[in-house]
């Protein structure tokens, strides 16, 4: 007994090391900056107190949520008919779809300027038709544009396979019981796909909150904590406050993930 | 409960797949109001086809019609032919309690809540599920599951109840007391019924008449005894129960086949083979009897023992007695067949 405890201390110790050295001493020295600054402790309060910093939570989180809730929208629907209905190119269109998984931010961002910046192809056309171009790449709505576009590949492969696992014959019974296409959707198909919609959407809203290539390749003032954190960090040098607002930052996104993961636990047994 | 039966006939339903397979040949199938028909054959035989056609599941060919009673429903959906079905996989809702489940039939045709809790509380009574309704389904065993489907179908008080392999997925001694309790059902509610099965045993117990299903045709319809004494072809010779099978040739009413003679019934002269089941073959000395033959093998099944004889190095029948015998594997016996129950193909 005593040697095999040995033998696993022995067998973690790897993970423990790279655990320390990668994660919790960083983290402690993350925790020691953010209140080494001229507010101390404070620091942490700012996020909440200082106008300026509280603005940018508010925008990042109201951005990410409104993502999340878009791209949901979209891809259960899009997810639906993909898996449900064969017709010719549908593997080319699924292929197509989880393409802008390969982008990094940086990309996207240039598209979303391409698609909707000062020369882009909707300033065009609405420059041609009202006469004034229509430009929203380097605001919020653009960053909302840039986020959906990289976040509803990934919902969409989630739904596809979750719409795989629904058992037909469950629909099949809602008809049979007199309820019309819409009701099905509600209480038949939503529920069958609830674990799936919350555990995307919660990697959506994550990384939402977390993306920054796309929003500095739009704008470097952009309102969202990624870029205050970066310009703190580089234009100021106020490594206190970026520390802090890190770690704020980190600890909205895991508090949201881990409500996600307790709300899919409770549906759990949906599957069965 | 009123009873809103009503008959179902297929006028030439055929059904054929967007990939050209023929799952069904058109075929014309008339269920009175009240009565269970059980549509029985093998797997991929179209008898399921035959089920989601009557359900509105399936839209049959063109020129196909499906009648309720006087009304022509082929062009309705589902949703609004008002039947009744249970699947093999159960298909309850698993966001739902038992009894939401039951009354969701109800809640989509805006029931008020307290006639619809009233009507769930007497169909969890009629399903022996009292003090269920506010389970979780996943907290039921197989066999309560199938009981909150059937009790959920016949909540809306279907015209047609539909039955797709509904005690499949449960162990023997389950499936044998649900039997029960479906056949008692659907007798006391006058219910019109289809229910598809690829069990015979199933079939035979539950049927008012059996359709035998294959290769997307009906073989033979007919009561289980019709079907079981009676066999049209060969197929459902073969797939319902054992059936001993001899080739010979005829002369004046009796058939000589391999080890002996068989006198053929009346309607049969003339005809190249005789049949009979194991149960009315019987093991007597050598010599006697109809057949001369080796016992080949015995196998004690408890309530029957089955003998198989050889008549020679091609020919075997099976004989299957109540008999407590002991009965040798390589003993010379003759086997008699009880004239009544020797039968020929229809032609």
């Amino acid at each position: 007994m005593h040697r095999g405890n040995t033998r696993l201390l022995l067998l973690a110790l790897p993970a423990v090391v790279v655990f320390a050295a990668f994660w919790l001493l960083p983290m402690a020295r993350l925790v020691q900056v953010g209140a080494s600054g001229p507010r101390g402790i404070a620091a942490y309060a700012a996020v909440v107190t200082d106008s300026n910093y509280f603005a940018s939570l508010v925008a990042t989180v109201a951005v990410s949520f409104a993502v999340t809730v878009a791209t949901l929208v979209v891809s259960a629907i899009a997810g639906l008919f993909l898996q449900r209905n064969a017709f010719p190119g549908r593997g080319v269109l699924v292929a197509m779809l989880t393409f802008p998984l390969a982008f990094p931010g940086v990309v996207v961002g240039f598209m979303v300027i391409m698609l909707a910046g000062r020369q882009g192809l909707i300033g065009n056309v609405t420059d041609a038709l009202f006469g004034y171009p229509v430009v929203f790449a380097y605001s919020m709505a653009g960053l909302f544009v840039g986020y959906l576009y990289f976040s509803i590949p990934r919902v969409i492969l989630t739904v596809m396979a979750a719409v795989g696992k629904l058992d037909p014959a469950l629909e099949e019974a809602a008809r049979s019981l007199g309820a019309t296409p819409w009701q099905v959707v509600r209480d038949v198909v939503i529920p069958g796909l609830r674990p799936a919609l919350i555990a995307s959407g919660a990697i959506c809203f994550a990384t939402s909150m977390g993306a920054f290539g796309t929003a500095f390749t739009l704008a470097t003032n952009i309102n969202v904590l990624p870029i205050t954190i970066y310009t703190e960090f580089t234009n100021y040098a106020n490594f206190s406050l970026a520390a802090a607002l890190s770690l704020v930052l980190g600890l909205i996104t895991w508090a949201a993930l881990a409500f996600a993961r307790s709300l899919a636990g409770s549906t759990v047994a949906a599957a069965a | 409960m009123t009873n809103l039966a009503s008959g179902v006939r297929l006028d030439a339903c055929g059904k054929t797949f967007d990939d050209g397979t023929q799952a069904l040949e058109p075929i014309d199938l008339e269920i009175a109001a009240g009565e269970t028909v059980v549509l029985l054959g093998p797997s991929g035989c179209g008898k399921t086809t035959t089920l989601r056609i009557i359900a509105g599941l399936e839209q049959p060919d063109a020129g196909g019609r499906v009648w309720f009673g006087a009304e022509d429903v082929t062009a309705l959906p589902i949703e609004r032919r008002n039947v009744g079905m249970v699947f093999q996989s159960y298909a309850l809702f698993p966001n739902m309690s038992v009894a939401g489940n039951i009354g969701y039939g109800l809640k989509v045709r805006r029931v008020e809540a307290a006639a619809r809790s009233r009507e769930v509380l007497r169909l969890l009574d009629m399903m022996h599920l009292s003090g269920m309704g506010e389970r979780r389904v996943d907290q039921l065993s197989g066999g309560q599951r199938q009981r909150v489907a059937l009790a959920r179908a016949l909540a809306v008080r279907p015209r047609v109840l539909l039955l797709d392999e509904p005690l499949t997925a449960l162990d023997a001694k389950l499936r044998e007391s649900l039997r029960i309790d479906i056949d008692r059902l659907l007798r006391t509610l006058g219910m019109t019924a289809v229910y598809v099965t690829h069990d015979q045993a199933e079939a035979m117990a539950l049927g008012d008449r059996i359709a035998v299903m294959s290769h997307g045709r009906i073989a033979q319809i007919g009561t289980p005894q019709d079907i079981y004494y009676r066999p049209a072809t060969e197929f459902v010779a073969d797939f319902i129960g054992t059936m001993n099978r001899l080739p010979g040739q005829c002369h004046d009413g009796v058939l000589r086949v391999a080890g002996g003679s068989l006198p053929l019934p009346a309607d049969g002269h003339g005809a190249d083979h005789a049949m009979f089941r194991p149960q009315d073959g019987q093991i007597v000395a050598p010599g006697q009897g109809d057949l001369a033959g080796r016992i080949a093998a015995v196998f004690f099944l408890g309530n029957a023992t089955r003998i198989i004889v050889e008549l020679d190095d091609v020919q075997s029948v099976v004989v299957e007695t109540g008999e407590r015998r002991a009965f040798r594997e390589g003993d010379r016996v003759g086997v008699r067949v009880d004239p009544g129950g020797i039968m020929t193909l229809r032609r």
